[in-house]
Formats: structure tokens, sequence, C-alpha cells
């Protein structure tokens, strides 16, 4: 182990910048996926949006040098596969938990197939804000360099939070969430409000990929991901559909990611898998003490399948 | 599809032949799934066709090229039997708690933690007791681990509220990190340097070759599995109970049926069966427990549960299709220069191609016989 300069510090140092830069994706799928459930259905095929927006924001950034339209050519697709889901589950009959797991297994062929060609070039990556030039330690330097993306995560976790009680597209959204019928009664259209929910779910999905593979760790692979589209359908139960609960939760469960290899870092090599399951653990454990089997969550979109 | 062709004809000239009617009616409501699900492969295909057109490829190539690569030799049909095995199994994990009513998608938990037990369990025994003797403790061992593992899910379902979809989802990852401390430590064989792994069984204590064939057993045992598993649910009262919870559980429990310990029992047996398709892979394939477990059979255990509408006999042929098309994955690639993704964007296609037709059953008068005239 070298000497660090800062020592056994450099441990929870880690954990922090860690915490920063793995949390950003969840908090775009986490609040994607919020609203798609406050809109009363759930859209599990987030893990395959968010690796085909992956592919697409690496594709687009490697051939058109900008990252930035990378992310919205990301968005875009986040947008149509949401628009998909959402129509395939108006239909009747249609179970939207089972859809999801079928858009997942095809977003992720699909990614893996168009993206075979750029598993080798390098794409430019998406920008940061040097926030520790104050500080001389290397670390705290690199610790504080964070990225653009973030800090529109956690604005829009507070806009969405302001929105979802404040606006008219938020009370509507909340209005189909909790029953179906008192929308239609209402004049809406809930299969449109929630086929848009979804579409928008899909393209802040897709964000999260475009972060993966545009930031950190910022190279195209097949293994790009490790479940966050999945793990933020949990994250959202946790933070009980609450947006800013999300922005906090996702934060946490950076945390809990960042935390193995942080003590690996400093010489810690037992149990080194077992770091790697902690956010899984812990999203169990949460799930495990906040459920109950006699009601259903507090906090839930009444029309919502998944705590039925 | 010949049920689906003579149906309408058969309905019009035998309708008023009174003993005809009950053989037509039962045709009648066998022939929905059937007929739906080959319109909806069908509609999977022409969109499968419609995306290898728009990259400038033959879709008939393909086609014809997965045909031969799974079905067109003796020696590729061995190659999709064998690749039909696990699937066998895994579907199985889906499908019996679907009938529950419950959405199980971890069988991958199951699968490598019972090919980690199935290993553990016999390097104590090897050399010791005769190789059927090891394959029934490392079928137990996985057996018993796999269970555990679901029906933990099961038991989270009904005792604390927590849904099976995403606990078991988490399991099955929390499971691979298990698999991966467990080989990379404790159980791992300091003479693998590359491929961390436990100690590989001996070639004497590997689970063989059906006679005449160059297909493992493990097929012979997802076979049994698959109809062991129909004859509980549809003979026995086990399974009938379970299928009253299924349809409605408020109606089950107010029956006085034991709703906690039928789901938390399909869910183990499930569990187990997913389980000892790790112990097949670990006695017939690996050799020895590794990282290759985790390939993927949990969750196109799912597409096949889901393709044969959770019935353990249509599972079968189904396993074996998806097994074919797998098995053809390389020679595409060789043949055609496309990725070995296009296996999975063909059951990415189909599958949400089948969910959707799930629309139209019950659409169709030709099916259902209530409906028909009475002349």
């Amino acid at each position: 182990m070298e000497d660090t300069g800062i020592g056994l510090w450099g441990v929870p140092l880690a954990i922090f910048a860690g915490a920063i830069r793995v949390s950003t994706p969840f908090i775009f799928v986490s609040l994607g996926e919020t609203i798609t459930e406050r809109s009363g259905r759930i859209n599990l095929g987030l893990e395959g949006t968010l690796v085909f927006g992956a592919m697409t924001a690496y594709a687009v950034a490697v051939m058109t040098g900008s990252p930035t339209l990378g992310v919205l050519a990301a968005m875009a697709t986040g947008a149509i596969f949401g628009t998909i889901h959402g129509w395939i589950c108006k239909w009747p009959k249609v179970n939207d938990i089972a859809i999801g797991i079928a858009m997942m297994q095809f977003g992720l062929g699909l990614a893996f197939f168009l993206g075979k060609s750029f598993i080798q070039p390098v794409a430019p990556k998406l920008p940061s804000i040097p926030l520790g030039g104050w500080s001389a330690t290397l670390q705290v330097q690199a610790a504080l360099n964070i990225n653009v993306l973030f800090f529109i995560g956690a604005a829009l976790a507070l806009f969405l939070w302001w929105a979802f009680r404040n606006t008219r597209i938020g009370l509507t959204l909340r209005v189909v969430g909790d029953s179906t019928d008192a929308a239609r009664a209402m004049g809406i259209n809930p299969d449109r409000v929630r086929l848009l929910a979804t579409a928008v779910g899909g393209s802040l999905a897709a964000i999260g990929g475009a972060y993966l593979s545009l930031y950190y760790p910022g190279s195209w692979n097949e293994g790009i991901s490790s479940g966050q589209g999945l793990m933020a359908v949990a994250l959202v139960i946790f933070a009980r559909w609450n947006p800013i609960g999300c922005f906090l939760a996702a934060l946490l469960f950076g945390g809990a990611g960042a935390l193995g290899p942080a003590l690996q870092s400093v010489g810690v090599t037992q149990g080194y898998y077992l770091f790697y399951a902690a956010p899984y653990v812990l999203t169990l454990i949460i799930l495990i003490a906040t459920s109950s089997p006699t009601r259903s969550l507090a906090g839930a979109p009444g029309a919502l399948s998944l705590t039925k | 599809m010949t049920a689906e062709a003579n149906d309408p004809r058969l309905s019009i000239a035998a309708g008023g032949t009174a003993s005809f009617r009950p053989l037509l009616e039962w045709l009648a409501r066998r022939a929905e799934p059937v007929a739906i699900g080959l319109v909806a492969i069908l509609i999977g295909l022409a969109l499968f066709s419609l995306f290898i057109l728009a990259i400038g490829k033959s879709p008939v190539t393909l086609f014809q090229l997965m045909y031969t690569g799974g079905f067109g030799s003796w020696f590729s049909i061995q190659n999709s039997l064998s690749r039909a095995a696990p699937l066998l199994l895994t579907a199985l994990c889906v499908a019996l708690p679907a009938r529950l009513g419950l959405v199980i998608i971890g069988a991958e938990g199951a699968v490598v933690l019972g090919g980690v037990a199935a290993a553990a369990s016999a390097i104590p025994f090897v050399g010791i007791v005769p190789p059927i003797v090891l394959f029934v403790f490392m079928a137990i061992a996985a057996m018993v681990v796999g269970g555990i593992w679901i029906g933990f899910a099961g038991f989270l379902r009904h005792y604390r509220g927590v849904n099976e979809t995403i606990s078991s989802l988490l399991l099955a990852y929390i499971a691979i990190a298990l698999m991966n401390q467990f080989v990379e430590g404790l159980l791992r064989d300091p003479a693998s340097l590359n491929k961390p792994s436990t100690k590989p069984l001996p070639k004497e204590y590997m689970l063989g070759h059906i006679p005449g064939m160059d297909v493992h057993w493990g097929l012979v045992i997802g076979v049994l599995a698959c109809i062991l598993s129909w004859v509980l649910i549809e003979i026995t009262s086990f399974g009938f109970a379970a299928r009253i919870a299924g349809g409605n559980v408020r109606a089950a429990q107010i029956q006085g049926l034991p709703v906690g310990k039928l789901i938390v029992g399909f869910t183990a047996i499930a569990g187990g069966f997913a389980g000892l398709a790790g112990m097949i892979e670990v006695a017939a394939v690996q050799g020895s427990a590794n990282a290759s477990l985790a390939a993927g059979y949990g969750y196109t255990g799912i597409l096949v549960a889901f393709l044969a509408r959770h019935n353990p006999l249509a599972i079968i042929p189904v396993a074996i299709l998806l097994g074919g098309i797998a098995a053809s994955g390389g020679l595409i690639q060789r043949r055609m220069g496309l990725p070995d993704a296009t296996v999975l964007v063909l059951q990415g296609t189909l599958f949400i191609v089948i969910l959707f037709c799930e629309t139209f059953y019950g659409r169709f008068k030709i099916f259902n016989p209530d409906l028909w005239k009475r002349s």
C-alpha cells in the first residue's frame, strides 16, 4: 500500500467521493421510476433502457465528438423504450411487471448487438466541475471533482418534489396514479398520462446510462451496469415515492457501493465480494422492515400493482 | 396450427350433432393458447426479420442457419437438448410460483448457490462413496439451498408483504456475490489460477451421458421434473389448492386453505428445481463451481415459463426450442458476422410480443364454446 498522505482518512473521503460518483445514475433512474410509478404503473425494464442509453450516448459521443449530444440521443431512445412499454401496457390483460422484464431483455440484447463495434473506440467524457481547488491534497481535489449531471439530478429532484404538489401536471399524474376511475371521472385519459409518464421515466433512466458510459466508469462494455436499473425499483419503494427521498437514498446506495473499493484501497481484501452485495442486502432489509402483509406501503400510489 | 385451421369448419359442420360437441368444446379450449401462441411467435419472427433487413442482412439466411445450428443435424439436436436441460428446471422455478399468482424472477440465485452447495457437499465424499450416492448428496444439497433461497422470497411475500419479484431479484444478486466469495475464498482450489473454482470432480464422478447420445443426464432429470410438476399441479390436491389460491387468494382463505404454507411450499419446490439446475451444471458440465454458473439460465427460464404459459408440460418443447436458438448463436456469428447478442434480440422480441398477445385471450368467439350458436 502506498503512503496516501492522509492515511485512514482516505476511507471516509473515498466513500464520500464514491457516494457522489456512484449515486448519480441512481438519482436519474429512480427519479424516472418515481414519475412512472406515481402514474400507477411500474416499469421493470429500466435496466434495459439504462444500458441502451449508455450504449447510445457512447456511440453518439464517439461519432460526433460531443458528449452532450450523446446524452440527448440517449434521452430520445429512453423515451422510445418508455413509449413502447406504455403503449403495450394499456391493453387489457397485459402484465406491466412481465412486460418490464421482457423490455429489459430486449433492451440489453439490442444494446449489446448494436454496441459491439463501440467497445474499442474512446468517447469524449462529460465535463465535471472542480470544486476542490482550495485543497492541496490530491485526494480531496479528486473527491470534489463533481460531474455536472449530479447537480442537474439534485435540482431535478427538488423540482419534481415541488411539481408533484404544485403543478397541474403533477396533480394529474397523482390522480391517475391513485385511482384510475377518479381520473376517468375527471375526464383524464389514464392511458395517455401513463404512457407519457413511462416515456419521461425512460428518458431519465437513459441519462443515468449515459453517465455510466460517458463519465464513471466512462467506457462502454457489456457489463457496464451492475443492476442500477433494477435496484432503482427497490430504491423508489425505500424513498416512498418521494423525489427528495430518492436523491438521499441514491446517495446512501452510492455510499454502500463505494464501501468495498474504498476498503480495498487501504488493504482490506477479505470479504471483497460481500461488499459488492451491500446495496442489495440493504435494500432487502429496508423492504422487510417497512413492508406489512396487512396494509399497503405508506405513500404508495393506489393504482400501483406492485404493492397490492 | 391444424387445430386452429380445423375449428371453424368443424364447429359449423358438426354444431348440431350433439355427440361431437363435448370433443369440439374441449378442442376449442385447448386450441386457444396454441393458436395465439403460434401467431405471437410468427409476429415476433416477422418483427425480428424487419430488424435484420434493416441492418442489411437476410432474415431467410438467418432462419436457415438457426435451423441448421439448432436442429439441422443429429449433432446440433444434441447440442440443443444439452442447452435445454437447465432451462427446463429454471423455467419450473418461474412457472410453479406463477400458478399461485407470484412473479419470481430470481432463479439465477438458486442456480448459482445450488451449484456451490453441490460442489461443496461433494468434496468430502469423493473417493469414499460410489458416484451415484455422491450425486444424490449433491442433488439434495443443491435442492435444499435453492429451496431455502426462493422459499425465503415466498415467505417474505406472505408473512411480511414484501413484493416477491423485487426480493427474488435482490436475492439473486446477493447469491452471485456469495458464490464469488465462496469460490474465491473458502472453497477455492489453489490449483485454479486464472478462473477461481472449487476443487474439480474427478472424471469418474461426473454425471455421464445418456446411452447412445452426447447429451448428459440433466435432460432426463429436467423432463422428469416437468412431468412431476404437471402431476403436482393438475392431479394432486396440493396443486388444486394452489390453483385456487392463485385464482383468488381471498376465496382460498375463506375456504380455509393454508395459503401461507402453499406459497412457501411452492416457492421452495421451485427453488429446489433451480438449485438442481446448478447441481447439473457442476456435475455434468463444469466439474466444479465457478463464475460460469451465472450464465443467465435463470433469466432465460423466465422467458421459457411465460412462453409455456406456466404449463409444466409445455415447458419441455419450449425449452428445447429456445435451447436450439441459443445453440445456433455461434453459427450465426461465424457465417453472417452478426454479434452473439442476435439471439438475445430475438428472445427479447419474442418475449414482448408473446406477453402482448395475452390481450387476445377471450376475444375470439371461436375458442369460447359458451358463445357458440346453439342450433
